[in-house]
């Protein structure tokens, strides 16, 4: 068979097959991401469909999956939204670092990894992922309960931690000793203020500058300064991801909204390329043999992040059974372990694939199904399947709602 | 009246009011334009219950027979004075060509004879705006002018770009 062809079938046939994977994620209500692993961990080599054809192309589309997500990152959140976060929960996002980093770091020095695999391994078991996190609460409901501002602030704060974070782990993985991961973080924190600042005062050029009426224009304008300002970012020894990422910063609010809608597409198609390439690039055999740490791992990080929502809720003067809610809400990890997991093992730190590959695998399924058993138990039966099967619009009509509502004195 | 606003960052806007028969209504204001309606659960005060959601016309609809009368009210004593005069609202849709630029780029008295007497904006309304005055997506501009000027507004602001 010619080349082109079988690359087409290769890529056709993924592709097919991370839709019906998507799907069964969905109906399940949970995240799509674990189950986009599983299925890449079955390819690749040894597995039932070899991808020989399209592996460069896969590799390829997975760096401008990585680029695309953080943008979307950058775009999800406003400047405004970052420095109100900041002043209420500041000391939460203290805690969540302090509390979920630690572990990870420790944990990834006891496995024998150099001290920048660990570093790598603190992002992984610190990130929750916000992607599941926000779907999660869309789904259930949750959004004007009053412990969902602490959750989202701590969401918030992490996604503007991971642009400190990201510079500072490329360079520790680059071989550079503490005084270039000072520098390095150093110049991430000017680059990360300096967008914040441009956003508030000039952002309205750069949107106009980017602003076109038609969508074909928005979406080649918006990609082709993203591109460039990471792969610039890229050259000059930073991360192109964290280039991304400021330039959806940068981005004003009133842009950003449409940027969303048209970048919303192409993202997902390109994010869910790079969980293929992560899931390919992880030899599936060893997984199991590091199983018992990746759980013991999981339960420890489980309660750090329950015990941080909890923390944060408090703060906002929640009683006990929303605190529990926001903590449990918080456990899931994805798209941006991941994203970290990645960085490490392209830099020379295999170790990772396999236990960043189980520790997602496991918390990103326990999670969500955690967080639903925190509602009360009238509502736990309703709140679970059908509503998250239909992606969290509107739920069918005349469909009972919740027993609570029922239920006497509820 | 007590109305409490809350940014939910990455959602939109979260509002509490506590109405004076003393019960708890919460409106998630989404950013997309949809919304969310809850009041609370009563041995959990924190936990919303019965969560209505609305898509973003449905949202417009609720808005509009919620808040028409009483904003038409004060410009009908108005319109009585003087014969022939009227008002209308109308809405700066999502990406409107005039969203984030100054209300004199309407040139709306120029071009219609119709003058923006107000312009309500979430829960605000900045009567008298000026020239110079910002116009976002979402605003509902109150003008007020003859029957035919106001549907000449009406087809210019929601105009092609």
């Amino acid at each position: 068979m010619d080349h082109v062809a079988q690359l087409l079938l290769e890529l056709g046939l993924l592709f097919a097959g991370l839709s019906l994977v998507g799907s069964l994620a969905r109906r399940l209500g949970l995240s799509s991401v674990p189950f986009v692993l599983v299925a890449a961990l079955a390819l690749g080599e040894g597995g039932v469909v070899p991808l020989a054809t399209s592996e460069p192309f896969i590799e390829a589309a997975a760096e401008i999956g990585v680029v695309l997500l953080l943008l979307a990152l950058g775009l999800e959140f406003s400047a405004d939204e970052l420095f109100v976060s900041l002043r209420h929960h500041g000391p939460s996002g203290l805690v969540d670092l302090l509390l979920n980093a630690l572990p990870g770091f420790a944990a990834g020095l006891l496995l024998d990894l150099p001290w920048q695999g660990a570093l790598a391994l603190a992002g992984v078991t610190w990130i929750s992922s916000s992607g599941i996190v926000a779907r999660l609460l869309g789904d259930l409901g949750r959004l004007a309960n009053r412990e969902t501002p602490a959750v989202l602030s701590v969401l918030v704060l992490e996604d503007l931690a991971m642009a400190l974070f990201l510079p500072l782990l490329v360079v520790a993985l680059s071989g550079g000793g503490p005084a270039a991961a000072v520098a390095g973080a150093g110049l991430a924190v000017g680059a990360v203020t300096l967008a914040l600042l441009a956003a508030q005062r000039q952002g309205h050029r750069l949107g106009r500058l980017l602003a076109s009426a038609d969508d074909e224009q928005l979406l080649l304008r918006l990609v082709g300064l993203t591109l460039l300002v990471a792969g610039l970012a890229q050259s000059l020894g930073a991360s192109a991801a964290v280039g991304a990422f400021l330039v959806g910063l940068a981005l004003p609010a009133s842009f950003a909204e449409r940027a969303r809608a048209v970048l919303g597409p192409l993202r997902d198609l390109f994010a869910a390329t790079f969980f293929v390439a992560f899931g390919l690039s992880t030899d599936p055999g060893a997984v199991l043999p590091v199983l018992p740490a990746v759980l013991l791992l999981a339960l420890v990080t489980t309660g750090t992040k329950v015990a941080t929502g909890w923390f944060a809720a408090g703060r906002d003067g929640v009683a006990r059974p929303g605190r529990l809610r926001a903590g449990t809400a918080l456990v899931a990890r994805g798209e941006f372990s991941i994203v970290i997991a990645g960085l490490a093992v392209t830099a020379g730190v295999p170790e990772l694939g396999p236990l960043a590959t189980g520790y997602v695998l496991v918390l990103a399924v326990a999670g969500p199904v955690l967080t639903r058993l925190a509602e009360p138990s009238g509502a736990r039966s309703t709140a679970g399947l059908p509503e998250a099967g239909n992606g969290g619009r509107r739920p069918p009509p005349g469909r009972p709602r919740t027993g609570a509502e029922t239920s006497p004195g509820g | 009246m007590d109305l409490e606003e809350t940014l939910l960052p990455g959602i939109g806007v979260r509002y509490r009011l506590r109405t004076s028969a003393g019960e708890v209504l919460g409106i998630v204001v989404r950013r997309e334009g949809g919304a969310e309606l809850a009041v609370y659960d009563r041995r959990d005060p924190d936990r919303a219950r019965g969560v209505l959601r609305l898509e973003p016309d449905e949202v417009d609809a609720l808005a509009e027979v919620l808040g028409a009368p009483r904003l038409t009210q004060r410009f009908a004593d108005l319109s009585r004075e003087v014969p022939g005069l009227e008002s209308g609202r109308f809405l700066i849709q999502e990406g409107s060509r005039f969203a984030g630029r100054p209300l004199g780029d309407t040139r709306a008295r120029t071009l219609t004879g119709c003058s923006v007497v107000a312009i309500v904006r979430d829960t605000d309304v900045v009567p008298s705006p000026g020239p110079a005055d910002t116009l976002r997506a979402g605003d509902v501009l109150v003008a007020i002018g003859s029957a035919s000027g106001l549907q000449e507004l009406a087809a210019h602001l929601a105009g092609p770009a």
